[in-house]
């Protein structure tokens, strides 16, 4: 174990190593010491690890999400991605490392944390036997808010996520988009300040998808953080202003859009920090005759 | 290609002992109880040919038979999505021709636990006749038939409906039945059985030789079945037997006539669902407005609350063992009858308290991920835990009251109802509790949303039987108190003892009902992430 940790350790991370001292668990031995949190970002990772078995889904993730700022998150499979969010939002507890959300240890005071959060988690299921309008009703009473409230936001929910023909409906009867829509619905319905979406564009129709943009433009503008994980590179590139890149459980590179890809289009660094692009014949044997 | 889609099935078969040690145990089980079943049959049979009459193992092997065509077509139905790793619809996008494929999915369709088992009895029950070489011959080419007619039949049963099975609704309306049919079963043969004794009884005026009084019975269904599509393949050999040669033509004509049309009809209903893919149900369920959320006060808890009894109506995981519990009175009235002891009837109501508030021991596991929500929005334990309680509480006592006031008219025990109550309300309230605790502390596997509530996960009986082991003997150990004033009640007798009963149960076990909460949701609070982990680690 704590050969890997050095080697990881060795590798480059945005986030210098910090002088000892810092706040948190310690990580692995030869894991390098990381800043003191960020107590005005959104989101402030500090040496976050996360061990499945023998696989190491994140090793010493330390990241600053400012707040109001519009942060992409890309990565190819298996980057740790899902494993990190889940870590920065409560659904998964950490074997070394802290989370702070605007200032506040998540891991520490998690009630006041998630109250601020708003998490779109990739790869679970929903309450699926409510109907859409039930499950926005469920989402916006366990956050403890007033039925008043609640039932004008669901309905301007649906009405914007272009569901209101189908909100009697059972979101187990829903297609993949819609129940993707909803799902981000009852992410949003509390008005966190800092919204964690985990692949919120996937099967979401390009109106949809582009209706949903401009929510969470308006939403950034009016002073909230979003955070959005995606494989799309174009659609990071054109709607984030801040972007990290992660592969085998690390942070590549991390900063603005622009500063991440300097010359290049994001896809291009991506590809270049990365690796794995092949530039070989291919399979020739696929061509038509 | 039939042999490559055998290899395809056989490599299926052994991943699954390459997925974890339990699976391969429960299969190794299953091989062997099928292989025990088998002996058994073979064994039954054999003895009645050779100790009785060989025209005896032909009745039996007819009347067995049509049973177990009937099995093949009609359980498939009931345990949807039990065996779909060969699903026609899976090889869609493969060029092979339909005749191959169907050749291949039916011979496919032999190997599996049930599919040798099957095969083995039926070639194994033949030698029943090899005193007659003649008959014998016939009686093997009758088991082809037979276990033709029973994967054919399935196979185009479960085809020919699959654009009905595929849909959400007909699915849970089946699982109900099904439950509901797999609960009365036992009571249903009971009381034929006793219904037959008593009719052979009757008719023969002394009960000495039921056996012999029944062979009649036997003779009478077995010419009848024997002309049916589901024992004609199976009479062939007794047929032959009798010498009754015009009805040998008749029945071979009856059974090549049915493995014909089923052939036919999968064909059919196989190059339709090739062509048309699976699709749910068109509508999509839908309920108007905000059902139990509009009548809940706005909090956490009682958000729970409503969302808790919505999926007790509305998933048929819960809606399963609500439909059940009014059959249990109905069957210990049956085992009470035949015998003779108002015992069982009377300890229904205190069972049933006690098992509606079991129920709930493994809550966070039915909502599978979708606990997640849970998790995020950081809701507090006894939210949760009283959320998911309140419902039980609420509609629990009335349905243990309404079995305890039932099953003292029925025995007639009027002054044992305040003991039974106060029993059943300790009962409810203590296991409730219990399982608010437990169900913090203790996840395992269970059907997931959707699935069959028929459908155990594999892998997970040991997981199960120690949960519900020890939440069992928690609960039966918080009960005590309860359980010594109730006998005392009982016992005793008098209306004081009766309402000190009811007194002590509802106080004990609101006070162990409180502290059961409060220790759940403490554990509640502390795990919360790992208890999301542990459901997302499901099979």
């Amino acid at each position: 174990m704590s050969e890997v940790a050095a080697t990881l350790g060795a590798m480059t991370t945005p986030v210098d190593p910090g002088p000892p001292g810092s706040p948190g668990p310690q990580g692995p031995r030869g894991a390098p010491e990381p800043l003191p949190s960020d107590p005005s970002a959104a989101l402030s990772l500090r040496g976050l690890w996360k061990r499945f078995g023998q696989k190491i889904a994140v090793s010493g993730v330390s990241l600053d999400v400012p707040a109001g700022s519009f942060y992409g998150l890309v990565g190819p499979n298996g980057a740790g991605k899902t494993t990190m969010l889940s870590m920065a939002t409560g659904l998964l507890r950490p074997d070394f490392g802290t989370a702070w959300v605007h200032g506040v240890d998540l891991w520490a005071r998690p009630d006041q944390a998630k109250a601020t959060l708003g998490v779109l988690p990739d790869g679970v299921r929903l309450f699926d036997r409510l109907t859409g309008r039930q499950l926005l009703t469920y989402a916006g009473m366990l956050r403890g808010m007033d039925k008043g409230t609640v039932v004008e936001r669901t309905n301007d929910l649906l009405l914007a996520f272009d569901l209101n023909a189908d909100a009697d409906t059972f979101v187990v009867d829903y297609s993949a988009g819609m129940t993707k829509k909803i799902a981000l619905g009852s992410a949003m319905i509390h008005a966190p300040r800092t919204l964690v979406l985990d692949e919120p564009f996937e099967a979401v129709d390009p109106v949809s998808a582009a209706n949903i943009r401009d929510i969470l433009k308006d939403y950034v503008a009016g002073g909230g953080t979003v955070i959005v994980s995606s494989h799309v590179m174009d659609l990071v590139q054109r709607m984030c202003d801040h972007v990290a890149v992660m592969a085998a459980g690390q942070v590549l590179a991390a900063g603005t859009v622009d500063e991440v890809r300097g010359e290049q289009s994001l896809e291009d660094r991506f590809v270049d920090l990365v690796g794995g692009r092949q530039h070989s014949e291919g399979l020739s044997w696929l061509r038509g005759s | 290609m039939v042999a490559r889609f055998l290899t395809l099935k056989l490599t299926l078969m052994g991943n699954t002992f390459r997925k974890s040690v339990w699976q391969t145990i429960g299969m190794i089980v299953a091989a062997l109880y099928a292989l025990g079943v088998v002996g058994m049959l073979v064994t039954l049979v054999g003895a009645l040919a050779f100790a009785g009459d060989p025209a005896w193992a032909g009745l039996a092997i007819t009347l067995g038979g049509a049973l177990t065509v009937v099995g093949w077509w009609l359980i498939p139905i009931f345990a949807f999505g039990v065996d779909a790793t060969l699903d026609p619809h899976r090889f869609t996008t493969y060029a092979i021709p339909r005749r191959t494929l169907l050749t291949g999915l039916a011979v496919a369709g032999l190997v599996s636990v049930p599919g040798i088992a099957t095969v083995l009895v039926a070639l194994g029950t033949s030698f029943a006749w090899v005193l007659e070489p003649g008959v014998l011959v016939v009686a093997l080419v009758g088991a082809a038939l037979g276990v033709a007619t029973c994967v054919l039949g399935s196979r185009a049963i479960t085809t020919l409906l699959a654009p009905v099975l595929e849909s959400r609704r007909y699915r849970e309306v089946v699982t109900i039945v099904a439950l509901v049919l797999i609960v009365l079963i036992g009571p249903l043969i009971g009381w034929l059985a006793n219904g037959v004794e008593v009719s052979v009884e009757v008719g023969s005026g002394d009960g000495t030789s039921t056996g012999m009084q029944l062979l009649p019975l036997f003779e009478q269904a077995a010419g009848v079945v024997g002309w049916t599509p589901f024992g004609a393949a199976w009479s062939l050999a007794s047929t032959v037997h009798d010498g009754d040669w015009a009805g040998l033509a008749g029945r071979l004509a009856v059974a090549l006539g049915t493995i014909a049309l089923a052939w036919l009809a999968w064909d059919r209903a196989l190059a339709r669902a090739l062509v048309r893919p699976p699709v749910g149900d068109g509508g999509g369920g839908k309920a108007k407005g905000l059902g139990a959320f509009g009548r809940v006060p706005s909090s956490p808890t009682w958000a729970v609350t409503a969302r808790t009894a919505t999926y007790w109506l509305r998933d048929p995981r819960y809606s399963g063992s609500i439909a059940i519990v009014p059959l249990l009175p109905v069957i210990m009235y049956f085992s009470s009858q035949s015998s003779g002891n108002f015992f069982l009837l009377l300890a229904t109501g205190p069972f049933v308290a006690w098992i509606l508030g079991f129920s709930i021991s493994n809550d966070i596991a039915y909502d599978n991920t979708a606990f997640a929500l849970h998790v995020a929005a950081g809701i507090d334990g006894r939210a949760d835990r009283w959320g998911r309680a309140i419902p039980m509480l609420v509609v629990g006592p009335v349905v243990s009251a309404v079995t305890v006031v039932l099953s003292v008219w029925v025995a007639d025990s009027w002054h044992l109802t305040l003991p039974l109550l106060g029993l059943a309300f300790g009962a409810m309230l203590v296991s409730t509790g219990v399982s608010c605790a437990v169900s913090a502390r203790l996840v395992y596997p269970v059907a997931k949303p959707g699935e069959s509530p028929l459908k155990s996960p594999q892998g997970a009986a040991m997981a199960t039987m120690v949960s519900q082991g020890l939440g069992f003997m928690i609960t039966l150990g918080l009960s005590v108190p309860v359980f010594a004033v109730g006998a005392a009640g009982l016992l005793l007798g008098g209306v004081l003892w009766g309402i000190a009963t009811v007194v002590v149960g509802v106080l004990y076990g609101a006070l162990i009902l409180v502290l059961a909460v409060r220790f759940g949701a403490r554990v509640y609070d502390r795990r919360l992430p790992e208890l999301l982990q542990q459901v997302q680690s499901f099979p």
